[in-house]
């Protein structure tokens, strides 16, 4: 077991960060009008490109794991909280719907050029504050509901892992064909040449 | 000149996917981003009302944490980096406010200061946002990610419907 490396320093961060955003902004997500291009059902790229990267890692780890490189419960799984985490996603669907961005995304807007992108990220300084200042009232929320620590689907089902990513990958492949066939009915995806025209666009 | 094309979806998901595996290689966790605003709500807290900042129950224990220490400050300088490397090779680096054609700047703006309210609100709710906990608790298999996820698409879908001719 040689991993993971527990590296929490500055160059781990830089590097991580930096392959993140290089990713997400070829992937055309610095544009609120891409992104929200997945909920008019004309551009799947979100639902594509997510879905791809959490069964890559998802099988990454998997395989790292088999090979005795990575030590089982060795890496951070997320507690559930069921209520505020749904309702928490419910907020955060509804603020990329409207606002074009979520979290990651705005800072690969912001890099691209787009002021509406840090107009966006004072909203979220704005929206954790206003958590913070109610945070009495919300704690119950907050704290309501837990699942076991750290459960994963296959505590959940008892599927064994390597079938929850291949039921996983078939959903994937579902996806890709639907969100393409929807696309091409629809006029989508954005290309960059539709979101970048040559001459400076008409502001 | 001209932009370059995007990568496809697929090619991207993939690079993604490699980035999130050696992040999670590195430091045993995986993305994210929202933790980097809500350090940053501390700092600004701190400057504006320090007393009120360091009382409060949810952010003192932020305030107490040198922000640069943290990994997740490094982690989104990095990602702002890496994205402004990839505007600048794809020659798609726009100074804009980027919106609908039939939306104007002030309403675009409004809109963007609403979402990103909701946003913050949420991802302190949830503990994570799409990064952290969408892609990263994905990829771990919590069923916390699977939870988030399938809220978030619902809400997108949703308010998608509300907000659908602004956009298009």
């Amino acid at each position: 077991m040689i991993w993971p490396l527990f590296d929490s320093g500055v160059a781990s961060g830089l590097l991580a960060g930096f392959l993140f955003g290089f990713a997400l902004e070829n992937a055309g997500f610095g544009s609120p009008r891409k992104l929200t291009g997945q909920f008019r059902l004309e551009d799947w790229s979100v639902f594509k490109v997510m879905f791809t990267a959490v069964i890559v890692a998802a099988l990454l780890l998997w395989v790292s794991k088999q090979f005795g490189l990575m030590g089982s419960g060795s890496y951070y799984v997320p507690t559930p909280f069921y209520a505020a985490m749904g309702v928490g996603g419910l907020l955060i669907g509804a603020g990329f719907a409207i606002g074009g961005y979520c979290p990651g995304t705005s800072v690969a807007g912001l890099a691209g050029g787009r002021i509406d992108a840090i107009v966006f990220m004072a909203g979220m300084v704005l929206g954790t504050a206003l958590f913070a200042a109610w945070f009495a009232p919300l704690e119950k929320l907050y704290l309501a509901t837990p699942g076991p620590q750290g459960q994963t689907l296959m505590d959940l089902t008892g599927i064994p892992e390597w079938l929850i990513i291949l039921v996983l990958a078939a959903m994937a492949w579902g996806g890709f064909r639907l969100g393409s066939r929807l696309e091409r009915k629809l006029g989508g995806p954005y290309q960059a040449s539709d979101l970048y025209p040559e001459s400076n666009r008409q502001n | 000149m001209s932009p370059r094309p995007f990568w496809s979806p697929l090619s991207a998901g993939v690079a993604l996917g490699l980035a999130l595996f050696l992040t999670f290689v590195l430091t045993g966790h995986g993305l994210g981003a929202s933790g980097f605003f809500t350090r940053l709500t501390a700092e600004s807290g701190q400057w504006l009302a320090p007393e009120l900042t360091a009382a409060n129950r949810y952010l003192g224990d932020y305030v107490r944490g040198n922000p640069l220490q943290a990994w997740i400050t490094w982690e989104v300088l990095g990602a702002f980096i890496g994205a402004l490397v990839g505007a600048l090779s794809g020659r798609r680096f726009r100074p804009q406010v980027e919106r609908g054609p039939s939306a104007g700047v002030g309403s675009r703006l409004v809109m963007a200061l609403v979402g990103g309210i909701l946003t913050g609100l949420g991802a302190r709710l949830a503990r994570g946002c799409t990064s952290g906990l969408g892609l990263s608790g994905g990829a771990a298999l919590a069923v916390g990610g699977f939870v988030f996820l399938i809220c978030f698409f619902a809400a997108g879908f949703l308010f998608s419907f509300m907000v659908r001719r602004y956009w298009q």
